[in-house]
């Protein structure tokens, strides 16, 4: 038995391609194109610069997917802290050299593009606790230094995004942290508790936040106390979405963004187009599509042998889940404005990236799920 | 073995957890889609309410004002198509460039470029700046030659007020300029169609009539970006023109006044006897309201606003002038009215009346003898009308001026620069300046000097109410909705009652007590005109059609002092500011009354020599005119 598994090590290319998740392909192709097609509207039915280079770097970050899933999962596996440990490296970088735009400092210039090393950390410390987790007896789950280890592998990242400052985005790499611990086994009566206190130091929290952030929490609990100001980019959402309808207002009809009452509606703001010009059906046709996605996504985890691979494939499945979730909830008004994209539709580069090397951990699982590690 | 049960218990682990997550994000995703439902499905129409809000933005466009017309349907306050010039400064490449071939070819000055410079920093690029408001013809046609090398110009055609009598109506209907603050927020409908650039009513009938005349916005509806900047035009609503407004007022008559009063100051009116219409209404001199439209220059202002002779009075409402003889048949009838004279009474006239050790002279110095009323009023004699005044007392002969609307606006709703004059009793005197009534006061007033000030519309509305047979008239400027005919009029004010088509309720409109009183001074006026030694005479017409009967008055500005009496100056050697107001009241033809009219000279001499004369002249106008007006009167029936 275990001499069969051994021998998968050896599978030939045309045998790992045969294994490739297709309807998981198929989805993000599908949502490839989409992007394109609504990233065609926002340039206002032509197509210009985030048309092409979203198209570019789709051409670009679509083979490296497949590029990634053809690595065996056991080779990610084994690479998983030293990946954590480079996209660390990177933001220390990034938090001293990095460039600077409306007052934080995220990006690395890499000439062909401009890289966001915080967003790479959402899928590399998905990678690093699950090698962890993977690899910790259960028995040891709960105990003090394993705690201590955990917390600190998702402190630290943290640490340096939240002083870039990027609330956002630190926000969803503390839950997909997160979101392994609880995978992972840790006393559910440990959440509850860290909730509870949570709660309860909330406004301290708040206290601390800097002045823009707590006019954004404000600005959430009633939009229209400034509504040319902070509330303008959450009521012209609302509009936007609210007056799409049931069928939308047609492709390249999107009022609120063809006349530019949207704003930043590439990237943050791109499923409020979206919907205002497909409507509710259409809505609800992306989280369809998305659901699918992470639906193959939690499958390919659940038969996977390896421990590792299934909890990359949980985590990732919900991290995924959760930025489609604070990006909606942001638009729709549920949430308050964290800068937050929305997978694969949002313009940006970075994201992208993460998210189709994300992709093809999760095929390099699919490929690989009868594969053991050790 | 053991580290594989750990696995497979760890696998287990991560499983359940997985479930209640998925548990979890099921739910999750559902409350989206209720939010998104809630959002596009219930709450669709408020926020596609609010998108249309945001894309769509009116333009209102300047309402077109309603054209007042007179009495025949010609225009006489209409609308004009005027050459605009804007400049779309976002559409212009070189604006210095543009500026300096726009001043040479509109001969702009510095201050107007300064001026569209400072505009050009306040507006936004897309919103166009107006560099003149109305371009002539040639320069309009200059613009369009060199319309290539003038990037971001926009030759414009757009509406504008003309008044094609130019100075003919000023007085009449004002005129229309750029309204300030003040009257913006005073008048809710102007506030509500307010656009920069339009005009408004500034005086006379064009404020008061300016919610009829005004008209709705046309508008426009654009989707604007955010930004504002119009990207599509989307429909176009067109506005309705104002109302149309026809006068009484008959133009080659009030053109003819001009014309006569023509380097005089002073005023014309003509007014139907019978309907009140009020024919002409022509104050001298007058100004051209079409300077107004687009700012008149300073150089312009201060010429009609320095003129020594007022062109900015409108003398006909607002001058106020002692009635001096004008005022006997009033006098006359009110004594006749109270018994105090006959037609038998006579006086001596010696040409001056002591009283109390003090003279009262009259105009002529030898004297008129013995006089009757008849011969008194023919010749105007003072001392005559003196002693009537003194019998008769300034209290009872002020209850007659009042009736026939002395003291009284005549058309005050229509015009707030109307004044209303004033004839004094005892008990006016005692209360405003606080001193008793001298008998020496009475018979001035007598005479028409002292205390009395009346409009030139007074008079006429006086004078024809004595031509009618002493009905009371209702004064008017509009033609009103249900026009009364004058037969009608006529008939009503004979069997003595006079159908008010306002109130609706049949009025008794009867001023005097004994309608022969009214003849023994309409024959008395007749003889002033007609006979020998009567002070117009001279002025007379003896064709019955046209034959007319007056009063000539003159009312002195300053009191004659002895030494200029016996000087006996010719009128050229008396300072302009110290002649003498020349009046005639007169109405005709005699037979069969129609017309009656007032006029004035300001410092214009003797009534008999500076004024009669005109009215000669115009009453030829105003009766050849009769047929064509009567003809006229079932015209279409245009109503405010």
């Amino acid at each position: 038995m275990f001499q069969h598994d051994r021998l998968n090590n050896e599978i030939t290319l045309f045998q790992k391609i045969k294994n490739l998740d297709y309807i998981l392909l198929i989805s993000v192709i599908l949502l490839s194109v989409l992007s394109i097609v609504v990233m065609y509207s926002t340039d206002g039915g032509e197509i210009l610069f985030h048309t092409k280079n979203h198209f570019v770097k789709l051409a670009v970050f679509f083979p490296l997917m497949i590029f990634v899933a053809f690595f065996n999962i056991k080779f990610w596996h084994n690479f998983s802290y030293i990946i954590y440990f480079i996209v660390i490296l990177l933001l220390v970088y990034v938090s001293f050299f990095g460039i600077k735009s409306s007052g934080s400092q995220r990006w690395m210039d890499l000439y062909l593009f401009v890289l966001q090393p915080s967003e790479l950390m959402k899928v590399a410390i998905i990678m690093c606790l699950a090698k962890y987790f993977h690899r910790l007896k259960i028995e040891n789950v709960n105990s003090f230094t394993s705690i201590t280890i955990v917390l600190s592998i998702i402190i630290i990242p943290i640490i340096f995004v939240i002083s870039q400052p990027d609330l956002g985005t630190s926000i969803l790499i503390a839950l997909s942290g997160l979101i392994i611990l609880w995978l992972g086994g840790m006393k559910i009566k440990y959440f509850i508790y860290s909730f509870i206190t949570f709660l309860i130091s909330l406004p301290f929290i708040i206290s601390f936040l800097k002045p823009y952030q707590k006019l954004r929490i404000l600005t959430f609990l009633d939009p229209d106390r400034d509504p040319l100001g902070a509330g303008y980019q959450i009521i012209q959402s609302k509009i936007a979405i609210g007056s799409g309808g049931l069928n939308g207002k047609g492709f390249l009809k999107g009022t609120q963004s063809y006349l530019d009452f949207l704003p930043e509606k590439h990237t943050d703001f791109i499923f409020t187009l979206f919907s205002e010009e497909f409507g509710f059906i259409g809505s609800v046709g992306l989280l369809i599509l998305y659901s699918i996605i992470i639906f193959r996504i939690i499958r390919i985890g659940a038969i996977s042998r390896s421990n590792f691979a299934r909890l990359f494939c949980f985590g990732y499945a919900f991290a995924i889940f959760i930025y489609i979730i604070v990006n909606l909830s942001m638009v729709l008004g549920l949430l308050p404005i964290v800068g937050s994209p929305l997978p694969i539709m949002s313009y940006g580069g970075s994201s992208m990236l993460a998210t189709m090397i994300g992709f093809g951990i999760v095929l390099s699982a699919k490929i690989n799920h009868k594969q053991m590690i050790a | 073995m053991i580290k594989s049960n750990s696995g497979i218990r760890k696998t287990d682990v991560i499983n359940r957890r997985m479930f209640i997550i998925g548990a979890a994000k099921v739910v999750v995703f559902t409350g989206i889609i209720a939010r998104l439902f809630s959002l596009q499905i219930n709450e669709n129409k408020k926020y596609l309410t609010l998108s249309d809000k945001n894309r769509i933005r009116e333009w209102k466009l300047p309402p077109t004002r309603g054209n007042i017309v007179d009495y025949f349907g010609n225009v006489i306050a209409g609308n004009l198509k005027v050459y605009q010039l804007h400049i779309i400064p976002e559409q212009v490449e070189n604006f210095n460039y543009l500026l300096v071939r726009l001043k040479n070819l509109l001969n702009l000055s510095d201050k107007r470029i300064a001026r569209i410079n400072k505009l050009k920093a306040e507006l936004k690029p897309w919103d166009s700046i107006i560099v003149s408001e109305n371009l002539s013809w040639s320069q309009f046609v200059k613009i369009n030659n060199y319309l290539y090398d003038l990037v971001g110009v926009k030759p414009v055609m757009t509406i504008s007020r003309n008044y094609p009598f130019n100075d003919v109506y000023t007085h009449v209907l004002g005129y229309v300029s750029q309204p300030n603050e003040q009257e913006i927020l005073e008048n809710e409908i102007i506030q509500e169609r307010f656009v920069p650039g339009m005009k408004i009513g500034k005086l006379g009938l064009e404020k008061r009539l300016e919610n009829y005349l005004i008209g709705t916005n046309a508008i426009q509806r654009y989707e604007v970006n955010a930004y504002g900047k119009r990207i599509n035009q989307l429909e176009h609503q067109k506005g309705v023109q104002g109302s149309k407004i026809r006068l009484t007022v008959d133009t080659e008559i009030q053109k003819a006044c001009g014309e006569l009063l023509n380097e005089k100051a002073g005023s014309i009116s003509v007014m139907d006897i019978y309907t009140g219409d009020i024919i002409a209404m022509y104050s001298s001199p007058s100004y051209n309201p079409n300077l107004f439209l687009f700012g008149i220059s300073q150089d312009e202002w201060q010429l009609i606003r320095n003129n020594p002779l007022k062109p900015l009075i409108n003398k006909t409402l607002s001058g106020l002038y002692s009635p001096g003889s004008t005022i006997k048949p009033i006098v006359a009838l009110s004594a006749l009215e109270n018994k105090v004279i006959d037609t038998k009474f006579k006086v001596k006239c010696t040409g001056k009346m002591e009283l109390y050790g003090q003279t009262f002279h009259c105009w002529k110095e030898k004297g008129h003898g013995w006089v009757s009323l008849k011969n008194a009023m023919k010749q105007s004699c003072d001392t005559y009308f003196y002693e009537v005044a003194r019998l008769l007392g300034v209290d009872r002969l002020k209850i007659t001026a009042e009736k026939f609307g002395l003291g009284k606006k005549v058309l005050g709703e229509y015009f707030d620069n109307e004044k209303k004059g004033l004839f004094p009793n005892t008990k006016w005197k005692k209360n405003n300046l606080g001193k008793g009534w001298v008998l020496g006061e009475t018979l001035i007033t007598g005479i028409g000097q002292g205390y009395t000030q009346t409009t030139p519309l007074q008079l006429c509305m006086m004078t024809a109410q004595i031509a009618n047979g002493g009905f009371a008239v209702k004064p008017k400027i509009i033609v009103d909705s249900n026009p009364i005919s004058y037969e009608d009029a006529k008939q009503s004010m004979e069997s003595g009652l006079l159908f008010d088509t306002d109130s609706e309720e049949l009025l008794d409109k009867k001023l005097f007590k004994n309608q022969k009183n009214i003849k023994i001074v309409q024959e008395a006026m007749f003889a002033s005109t007609n006979e020998r030694f009567g002070t117009s005479y001279k002025s007379r017409i003896d064709d019955p059609r046209y034959q007319f009967a007056g009063k000539t008055g003159t009312a002195q500005v300053k009191r004659i002092s002895k030494r200029e009496r016996e000087l006996d100056l010719e009128l050229e050697q008396i300072p302009y500011k110290d002649r003498d107001h020349a009046l005639y009241v007169a109405y005709g033809p005699y037979v069969n009354p129609r017309y009656a009219l007032s006029i004035i000279v300001e410092h214009g001499g003797s009534g008999s020599k500076a004024a009669a004369p005109i009215a000669k002249k115009l009453f030829k106008l105003i009766i050849d005119r009769h047929d064509l007006r009567n003809k006229q009167s079932n015209f279409e029936r245009i109503t405010v």
